[in-house]
């Protein structure tokens, strides 16, 4: 064979075409050949992380619909199911930031809907390089205009969210898209397809050959230099369309219309198809000529691999077809009957009369094939140090107003403000305002309410796979304790460079370890979630980055604490299992370094530490609560002190011997809580560290101490990001 | 007493404003396509993206068939509400004065802002002190209200101004800080703030609840027997 073969060409291995030889018992035709090659990708087929995520725990005493399904789904009570997922749409976005981004928003939300869940919400975890880049800058303002354009059109709010500037994302950014959806339980619906004769009804856009090959074949390779000549190729997201496509889904399941719902995502008809019947154990066929088409002449292969946006798929009882059809043009939704369930176990594709297409539906699901990871820990630092932006003898002041300014620390407004974040009159602690978003549930004839958090600094992963990931799990669960939420379910997105190398192999293996342990330690269980891999550009791979996303409940969201220090006189305490170390500190970025390994964590520590947080914040014992993260105490007091409009004096020395540790070292399981002094010194192993009060934010530690206004706090806080972006 | 809301494709905030509605009257969805009101006192035309604003804001939506029944029903004299979106779309069909252009930063802006009520006296403001301020949510990129000069001192000069940006909290360059206007009439009225997103503490505010309180209190004593 040459090198040209097609199927080297479609991204498949000699021995992967072999063996779909063997499984058809024939040459495939290139129909055939191009649906392959797309459920056999690493985007549809995860195979080489398709082992590594069946040791993550998936029970939980909440879950409704586990991995497998197209979001996770818990019970969050009163007859209610909460369902969630995290995806990423990093290449497209790497190439067209705003359709990038905003088609992702478009895919996650109809991941939600598609199991009969309204979507309420909206969080992103977004990654670039450094501002002073003009393509990140780029990139950075592209991406959060087409997630607010999406979101914000389809009237759904996005609650929070985070965003990193890092060396390592300068070719390669990351957008990360996280949906929630609330349903009454019994209008939940799966996406296997049943019941032999079935019509099988595709809704919504037409399909032209935008996104040919986008998601799939973009998220399975490198990119390279030339990434411009891959625009063609990201799909053009019409908000517009899906809000119609929504609404409409959710009356049909509103009124038991459907047997399954699907919605076409990366590879199109080819995965939705092939995923349903698979699922359902039955067999398809369809027929292309009968699908809507943008655009004159396309071949039945480009119809059955398009990625056109705004579609979805469902399994309707042929008696119940006129009623289907009936809702459909009510909402001016395109709805056309495409074919049929079978018994067959074949994915048939038919172009009128014509059999264009047969293949076993276990092969192209069942039989991708799996690869063992061969993980080698680097001996070399992989990462080159950041760049130094702190000289050597600055005074503590001086690094305290840098890390407030750095653009990981400063305040996200720029990027919040242009998102609707209350649409749907949900939203009771809206972004930046709490260390999660709080959700009531009253609109839904709920009695509680459910917090969410997203979280996962690349960089300590970066330093300490196994422990930054981990931390990362803690994080989320420690900012839902911070307003008084117990954690329901997790959803991860794990964003790594190329598998097939050694040193990157190891990044995954160690950080699913972390994540795996930590979840057990807290007993959350790993609902759903996506994989990105070959995340690397001309200069290297990205940091290893495992973005989680973790929804609690808590019973009154009235008691949920605002970040914010809220009256003079109040008490400051610290609580939990902190012990600051610079290693993968901001503050160690900002000098210009970059430390190999993170301290060790004791994660059962941790999770008990959580449940008397939890307890005190339920209790309405706690009038504020921020945990301690990028830029350790000093920059977290700063935070309180901002969000409050209040000043405070506080004594470090009882948090470490180092000065600098205690001021702007990090780790997990720090928590600056504040209230009646009483109250705070009630909380189980909280240290009272001074009070609330001035217009100041004063730091005494045994090598001195320093002060800053907070109003000179503020400006340098709020104008980071707009300053590096006019 | 009974609130409308229109729902078009692409309506965002018809469920909120439906929702604040209930909490001062009855409320009921009326659908774009339908060119009958089913006897509403009072109509709210929400916020959001109606037929997805692809042209300019609201130029679609005011040649849905409901709409020339809200012509009907405000030429008649009856309450009309525009949120946001339904302002521009009022705009767009002549029954409010002026245009919205885009933000002065060119961006979307979702932001709790405050608002001076400047004409206390009208059928949606009330419920409201003259020298009352209001804490209610803006969330636009289409919010920058624009009429010539001289259109904007016979506004001022007939009470049409009903809020206005307190200092320091106008979010897109709006003209004289006009935050919202009514007709000459004072039966129409649109704003670019959202009332139905400030109607419970929890979320926020309570606020805005005083213009759907208004409204019912004003359809309520037009006609007593329909309250």
């Amino acid at each position: 064979m040459t090198t040209a073969a097609p199927h080297r060409e479609l991204g498949l291995t000699d021995a992967e075409y072999e063996r779909i030889v063997e499984l058809l018992e024939r040459e495939p035709n290139r129909l055939e050949l191009a649906v392959f090659s797309l459920m056999w990708s690493e985007h549809c087929g995860y195979k080489h992380s398709k082992k590594l995520l069946r040791t993550l725990p998936t029970d939980g005493p909440f879950e409704l619909m586990g991995p497998g399904e197209n979001a996770g789904v818990v019970d969050v009570g009163d007859d209610l199911a909460l369902a969630f997922k995290v995806e990423s749409h990093n290449h497209p976005s790497a190439v067209e930031p705003f359709q990038g981004a905003a088609t992702g928003v478009g895919g996650i939300l109809r991941d939600v809907f598609a199991v009969g869940a309204r979507p309420i919400a909206v969080l992103d975890s977004l990654r670039f390089g450094e501002l002073e880049s003009p393509r990140s800058r780029y990139l950075f303002d592209g991406a959060v205009g087409g997630i607010g354009h999406y979101g914000n059109s389809i009237g759904v709010p996005t609650v929070g969210g985070e965003v990193y500037f890092e060396g390592p994302y300068e070719h390669n950014c990351l957008v990360n898209a996280m949906c929630l959806g609330i349903a009454p339980r019994e209008r939940l619906i799966r996406s296997a397809a049943a019941g032999e004769g079935n019509r099988l009804v595709l809704l919504g856009a037409r399909t032209g050959r935008d996104g040919i090959g986008g998601a799939s074949v973009l998220a399975s390779a490198e990119l390279d230099e030339d990434g411009g000549d891959k625009r063609p190729s990201v799909q053009i997201g019409d908000p517009f369309e899906e809000k119609k496509l929504l609404e409409c889904c959710l009356e049909l399941l509103e009124r038991g219309s459907l047997r399954s719902l699907q919605d076409l995502g990366a590879a199109g008809l080819s995965s939705s198809t092939s995923e349903m019947a698979s699922k359902g154990e039955v067999g398809i066929d369809v027929d292309v000529a009968r699908v809507p088409l943008r655009e004159e002449g396309m071949e039945p292969f480009e119809i059955m691999i398009s990625e056109s946006q705004e579609r979805m798929l469902c399994v309707v009882e042929p008696e119940r077809l006129p009623e289907v059809m009936d809702v459909c043009e009510r909402w001016e939704v395109r709805a056309t009957d495409i074919g049929e369930v079978t018994a067959g176990r074949s994915l048939r594709v038919f172009d009128g009369e014509d059999l264009v297409g047969d293949m076993p539906v276990e092969a192209l699901v069942d039989d991708c094939p799996l690869y063992d990871l061969e993980p080698e820990e680097p001996s070399e630092p992989v990462y080159p140090d950041p760049p130094a932006r702190l000289q050597a003898g600055a005074s503590h002041e001086e690094a305290l107003l840098a890390l407030l300014g750095s653009p990981n620390v400063a305040s996200k407004r720029f990027v919040h403000e242009q998102y609707d974040s209350i649409v749907g009159s949900r939203t009771v602690r809206r972004p930046q305002a709490a260390d999660a978003a709080v959700l009531t549930l009253g609109p839904d004839g709920g009695t509680g309410a459910i917090a969410v958090s997203i979280d996962g600094n690349g960089r300590r992963v970066g330093c300490d796979p196994y422990t930054g990931a981990a931390e990362a799990v803690l994080e989320c669960a420690r900012n839902l304790a911070c307003v008084g939420a117990d954690p329901l379910g997790l959803t991860n997105c794990l964003n790594f460079g190329n598998p097939e190398k050694p040193h990157i192999a190891w990044q995954l293996v160690r950080s699913v370890e972390g994540i795996r342990e930590a979840c057990l330690a807290l007993g959350v269980p790993v609902v759903g979630g996506n994989v990105s891999l070959y995340n690397e550009g001309v200069e290297g791979p990205i940091y290893p980055t495992p973005i989680v996303g973790m929804v609690g409940g808590l019973p009154d969201p009235a008691v949920a604490p605002g970040c914010g220090f809220l009256e003079e006189g109040h008490a400051i305490a610290l609580v939990g299992p902190f012990a600051p170390s610079l290693q993968g500190s901001e503050l160690e970025k900002l000098r210009g370094s970059l430390s190999s390994g993170l301290p060790r964590v004791d994660l059962s520590l941790h999770a008990d530490a959580l449940i008397a947080l939890r307890r005190a914040v339920r209790e309405g014992t706690v009038a504020s609560a921020h945990d301690v993260s990028e830029g350790g105490l000093a920059c977290a007091l700063a935070e309180c002190c901002i969000a409050g409009g209040i000043g405070a004096r506080v004594d470090l020395s009882a948090v470490s011997e180092d000065p600098e540790a205690a001021l702007f070292g990090e780790g997990p399981g720090g928590v600056v809580v504040a209230g009646p002094r009483r109250a705070v010194e009630s909380i189980e192993g909280a240290v009272v560290l001074g009070e609330a009060g001035g217009e100041a934010l004063e730091l005494a530690t045994p090598a001195g101490s320093l002060g800053i206004e907070v109003v000179r706090a503020r400006e340098v806080f709020e104008r980071a990001i707009p300053d590096r972006l006019s | 007493m009974r609130f409308g809301v229109i729902r078009f494709p692409g309506s965002c905030d018809e469920i909120d404003a439906l929702e604040a509605c209930r909490r001062f009257g009855d409320a009921e969805l009326l659908w774009h396509g339908d060119s009958e009101l089913h006897g509403v006192d009072a109509v709210v035309v929400p916020g959001g993206f109606s037929y997805g604003d692809y042209l300019r804001v609201g130029a679609i939506a005011r040649f849905s068939p409901v709409m020339e029944a809200v012509n009907e029903f405000a030429l008649a004299g009856g309450p009309v509400l525009g949120i946001c979106n339904g302002f521009q779309v009022l705009c767009e069909a002549g029954l409010l004065p002026g245009a919205l252009l885009p933000n002065a930063g060119l961006r979307f802006v979702c932001r709790q802002v405050e608002l001076e009520v400047v004409n206390a006296e009208t059928p949606f403001t009330r419920a409201c002190d003259g020298d009352d301020r209001l804490s209610i949510p803006v969330k636009h990129t289409t919010g920058c209200y624009y009429a010539p000069e001289e259109a904007l001192d016979e506004l001022e000069a007939n009470g049409q101004v009903v809020l206005r940006y307190a200092e320091g909290h106008n979010p897109n360059g709006s003209l004289r800080e006009i935050a919202g206007v009514c007709n000459r009439q004072k039966n129409v009225m649109g704003l670019m703030p959202h009332p139905e997103h400030a109607v419970d503490p929890l979320t926020g505010s309570a606020d805005g609840g005083r213009l759907f309180e208004s409204l019912a209190a004003h359809v309520r004593e037009l006609a007593p027997a329909a309250a």
